[in-house]
């Protein structure tokens, strides 16, 4: 079956997008959906989108998707630390993850940091937008066409002026 | 144009209520989670109050001491079950919606009119097991495997296990293992004053010194209480045991999903009962992708142009009419007819936890945000 993708736009981006005007033409959206051939571990199909065909070079969206696919992996990882984790958690009535960020919470940040990383290098300079999987429920992946135009573009945002066709 | 700045859980769909700005998230009917509450700190209290002191001065300090931690920790579970995400699944934004309906009319193909189309299942290999997902109607996704809806909450949640209106949440992926340490620390909880009840009114029947008539009454009736909630809480921690042991959900059991005809087997189960309990137990706390705190601006008039990009903003034109959640504090929704059977039935027995009580009936709300969603992909088109 094909898999289209949808892209979503990154709400940290466009945080002053009050002052600009959306305009006419839709923003096309493509989704990457859930891998759930090896369970309910989070992952994501490495299938690439015909749609973003002449937009970006396959070998890099696989490769983005499949390093995400390796930071959820580590952040499911049940092993040691996450049994002492867990273990410590109970003893203290999970009162200690008041106090505490988890494994978990601690990739998240990292897989949000590394799609940032992956906007300003590599997607945006093709006018693409790449969205973090968890502001979507964990159930996609996805790539936004930015097709803004901008009466003007603010100066305090530096990669909108990167994604203007 | 007035704007002004609302956290995501006003705008949430499902029928939870959120207290604490949004830090706290219960289902909507309470009544019976206050029984709980009711029960477990009132039992409790009495045998702090008539059991204690006789006990510590005749057999040990700390005896009391270890119940106030017991009690404690059962309290702590409890609060924490009732009080967290679930696993709650964001319901599809309308581009991955229309995208989805796209897809499924693609697959299927012209439909002759007046033929019922084909239902929505997606089939997924699973450890060589074919697992279907079906679609939801409500939010417009198709369900990853495990999670189920949740016609209470009006939630899809994951790794759906059952609807507790003991605790008054949903139990799934996010609070299974405080669920299941509750019924295990209150097992323990109700065996341990149990047994101590038994003890004191052995002790009492020989005594030293005279006990007042009112004082052996209430050690009886705690008797009578422990015992009959032994039974039930006891049962429900080993039935939830044993599906630990299997790596299954309530949901699945009940539904017979991986009941073993036609060959099917358990795919998530390591076939092994210590990894199959350190996966539950002991694997990573899942954050919740609810984002319920979140800021997002609300503007007060409907705009076509007023779409700002962020997850939840493309109902932002529709603010007015998206509500389908209040802002509530706890006890706003109490069912009036809870109140007057909370004290008939601290003197009676408990009912079995794992009988599924009827729901009270709540009318069926309309969807507006199908509706919002419709007005969105309007807005767009212009």
């Amino acid at each position: 079956m094909q898999h289209k993708f949808n892209v979503c736009i990154s709400s940290a981006q466009f945080h002053n997008l009050q002052e600009l005007r959306h305009s006419a033409s839709l923003v096309t959206k493509v989704f990457v959906q859930r891998d759930y051939s090896e369970g309910t571990v989070c992952r994501f199909q490495t299938k690439f989108p015909s749609e973003l065909d002449n937009r970006i070079e396959r070998t890099l969206l696989e490769e983005t998707v499949k390093t995400l696919n390796s930071y959820y992996v580590e952040a499911e990882k049940i092993g040691g630390q996450s049994y002492l984790e867990g273990c410590l958690a109970c003893a203290t009535a999970y009162i200690v993850f008041l106090c505490m960020e988890t494994r978990y919470e601690k990739m998240l940040k990292k897989i949000s940091g590394y799609v940032q990383e992956q906007n300003e290098k590599i997607y945006a300079p093709r006018g693409l937008l790449l969205t973090d999987p968890v502001e979507r429920g964990m159930r996609v992946v996805s790539f936004s066409e930015c097709s803004f135009t901008f009466p003007h573009v603010s100066s305090s945002c530096p990669h909108l002026r990167e994604c203007v066709q | 144009m007035i704007t002004r700045k609302v956290r995501k859980w006003e705008k949430l769909p499902g029928k939870n209520t959120f207290c604490c700005d949004g830090r706290v998230m219960m289902a909507r009917q309470k009544g019976v989670f206050y029984l709980t509450l009711f029960l477990i700190v009132g039992t409790c209290s009495l045998f702090f109050a008539f059991e204690c002191p006789y006990l510590a001065v005749h057999l040990s300090p700390a005896i009391p001491v270890f119940a106030a931690l017991l009690f404690l920790f059962v309290i702590a579970m409890l609060l924490r079950t009732s009080f967290s995400d679930p696993g709650v699944l964001p319901r599809a934004l309308p581009e991955e919606a229309t995208f989805i309906e796209m897809e499924i009319e693609a697959a299927n193909g012209n439909v002759p009119t007046g033929q019922r189309p084909p239902p929505r299942i997606r089939n997924v290999q699973i450890n060589n097991q074919i697992v279907k997902l079906k679609y939801c109607y409500t939010c417009k996704i198709f369900r990853p495997p495990r999670a189920s809806h949740c016609s209470i909450c009006d939630n899809c949640v994951d790794r759906f296990d059952h609807h507790c209106p003991w605790v008054g949440n949903c139990v799934g992926k996010r609070n299974y293992r405080f669920f299941y340490m509750f019924t295990l620390s209150l097992s323990l909880l109700t065996i341990y004053i149990f047994t101590f009840d038994i003890i004191h009114v052995v002790m009492r029947k020989y005594p030293v010194s005279h006990l007042s008539n009112q004082k052996e009454q209430t050690c009886r009736r705690i008797v009578l209480v422990c015992f009959f909630t032994l039974w039930s809480v006891v049962g429900l921690t080993g039935f939830h045991t044993y599906l630990i042991s299997l790596n299954q959900t309530t949901n699945e059991d009940i539904k017979g999903s991986w009941s073993g005809k036609n060959r099917v087997q358990n795919p998530y189960s390591h076939k092994n009962i210590i990894k199959n309990c350190c996966e539950v137990l002991c694997g990573p706390v899942y954050p919740s992708v609810l984002d319920r705190r979140g800021l997002m601006q609300e503007d007060s008039s409907v705009s076509a142009t007023s779409a700002a990009p962020s997850s939840f903003s493309s109902s932002n034109p529709v603010s007015q009419t998206t509500k389908t959640t209040a802002p509530l504090i706890p006890n706003e929704h109490t069912p009036d007819d809870a109140k007057p059977s909370i004290a008939a039935s601290a003197e009676t027995s408990a009912p079995p936890k794992d009988e599924v009580p009827p729901a009270p009936k709540v009318p069926p709300l309309a969807s507006p945000e199908t509706d919002a969603e419709a007005s969105i992909v309007k807005d767009k088109a212009h």
